[in-house]
């Protein structure tokens, strides 16, 4: 069974593990960077971004989560997730993983109570989707080759670079697991054509 | 686009799970909490321990702290406003404060009437000792509730009790017949609806955060390993010896509240931690859990 980790220092991680299992796929919650040696692909979680990258520190999985991305496994980042995955980030020197093309700002929509709901089309995943912004950065810019896969209101808030997905909403909150799947699904190639290699 | 909806409201508490929300009273403070891995800051003109040590009324933060808190980070920023008090409830969310605790640390504004949370736009969270008052929380439009504890005390026996009883009567209410519910609603003065959610979901439909007397790196893992959702750190963080190294201490053994090792080289020289308080030494109305219904 293909197997799905969901970074679990902080976070709305029991969200992600209930919608990977919806999906029919394993969870498994990654604690500890030798956690990442068995798992298709991992989902970096909504949370707090600072408090996942000073954890991400202090328990040396910055190169693990690099060399996991370089290795061709699949990740995919919601909110916080998405903005440790950017290669550049609004108003900062160095970005976190900086494994995805893109540029994001943080708390690009304001405080928490311009927090929202908005429907969206997401394409190849879902014509009408929910989704769900808290205090949500969004993306500036997708670098070359990055597909975009959804905007609200003007600006980026879903794509896809290569084997990295990413949004600034959070998927996990809602009952509606496609985008989950299409992740999964993405983990299956992936997994599908290194062992073909 | 819908703002203010219970979904965005609780989503955002939600983020916050397995994190520390720190009180801190200026902006050196809030950096010291940012930089440490707390997952939020609560503004506030003086801790919990200070408000019981100065007595009188305690009221709203003054607004300049708040600002000052909202302008040195980036994390979420969360304020107290007393028990009842419409008009601070919405100045602090006119200020654009992230989230506002309706707490029992402050000296209640009105004695009988909590405030209707779900007519903002801005989420709560609410103290609550056992599951009547979690539901009552919750119907009024909590997005978050956390146990009440004995703020300031420094002592964690309180939060303790008040854990370990909503979880048990959640587990209770999840095995009950759907017709003994509007009995179990009676007994514990909770609306039937919110019984009804909790009982078909399994769990509270809002996260659950442990306040009131964390004082160690192992106060803070016991909590989470009785089910807390994630720790509020009051006084016990700025009273210690070492704030800095004490905060990461506290995030470090959330994070990890299992693994006893690790708690132990965290709690290894930190100094000496906040006095504690005995609870019995505390006369029954002078007990801040007391207040509020």
């Amino acid at each position: 069974m293909t197997k799905i980790g969901v970074l679990g220092l902080q976070g709305a991680v029991r969200e992600h593990v209930r919608s990977i299992e919806e999906n029919g796929a394993e969870a498994v919650v990654v604690k500890w960077p030798e956690q990442l040696e068995d798992i298709d692909g991992l989902i970096l979680p909504g949370g707090e971004s600072t408090t996942m990258r000073r954890l991400i520190d202090r328990y040396g999985f910055m190169e693990p989560l690099r060399q996991f991305g370089e290795s061709g496994r699949p990740m995919f980042g919601t909110c916080a997730g998405l903005i440790l995955l950017a290669s550049d980030i609004v108003g900062y020197d160095e970005p976190h993983l900086g494994l995805m093309n893109i540029k994001v700002e943080r708390n690009s929509f304001g405080r928490q109570k311009e927090s929202f709901e908005a429907d969206l089309s997401i394409k190849d995943v879902a014509e009408n989707y929910n989704a769900v912004f808290i205090r949500a950065p969004h993306i500036v810019s997708a670098g070359e080759g990055t597909e975009v896969l959804a905007e609200c209101d003007g600006r980026i808030v879903a794509a896809r670079d290569r084997h990295y997905l990413g949004c600034s909403f959070h998927p996990e909150l809602t009952d509606d697991h496609r985008i989950a799947r299409y992740f999964i699904d993405m983990a299956n190639e992936a997994k599908a054509s290194l062992a073909k290699a | 686009m819908n703002t203010g909806t219970d979904r965005v409201k609780r989503g955002m508490a939600e983020m916050q799970k397995g994190g520390v929300i720190m009180d801190v009273v200026n902006a050196e403070q809030a950096k010291i909490a940012e930089e440490a891995g707390a997952v939020a800051v609560m503004a506030l003109e003086r801790v919990p321990s200070d408000i019981r040590a100065a007595g009188g009324v305690a009221r709203m933060a003054d607004p300049r702290i708040v600002e000052e808190v909202m302008n040195a980070v980036t994390i979420p920023v969360m304020a107290k406003a007393r028990i009842g008090h419409i008009v601070e409830a919405r100045v602090l969310e006119a200020m654009g404060v992230d989230y506002l605790d309706e707490s029992e640390v402050l000296t209640p504004a009105d004695e009988e009437f909590h405030l209707l949370k779900s007519e903002f736009t801005v989420p709560f969270v609410c103290g609550c000792r056992d599951l009547g008052e979690a539901a009552r929380r919750i119907g009024e439009g909590a997005s978050m509730l956390r146990t009440k504890g004995e703020p300031g005390t420094g002592n964690i026996v309180e939060a303790v009790r008040h854990i370990r009883k909503v979880n048990a009567q959640v587990r209770k209410l999840v095995h009950m017949n759907d017709d003994e519910i509007m009995t179990e609603a009676k007994l514990l003065g909770a609306p039937f609806e919110v019984l009804l959610q909790i009982k078909k979901e399994g769990r509270l439909p809002v996260v659950n955060f442990a306040a009131g007397g964390v004082a160690t790196p192992a106060d803070a893992a016991l909590m989470m390993e009785l089910g807390a959702d994630g720790v509020f750190v009051g006084s016990g963080i700025f009273k210690s010896d070492n704030p800095a190294k004490f905060a990461r201490a506290i995030v470090e053994a959330t994070t990890h509240y299992q693994d006893y090792k690790l708690i132990a080289e965290l709690s290894k020289e930190l100094g000496e931690p906040m006095k504690g308080l005995e609870i019995s030494k505390i006369a029954p109305e002078s007990r801040m859990q007391e207040r509020g219904w």
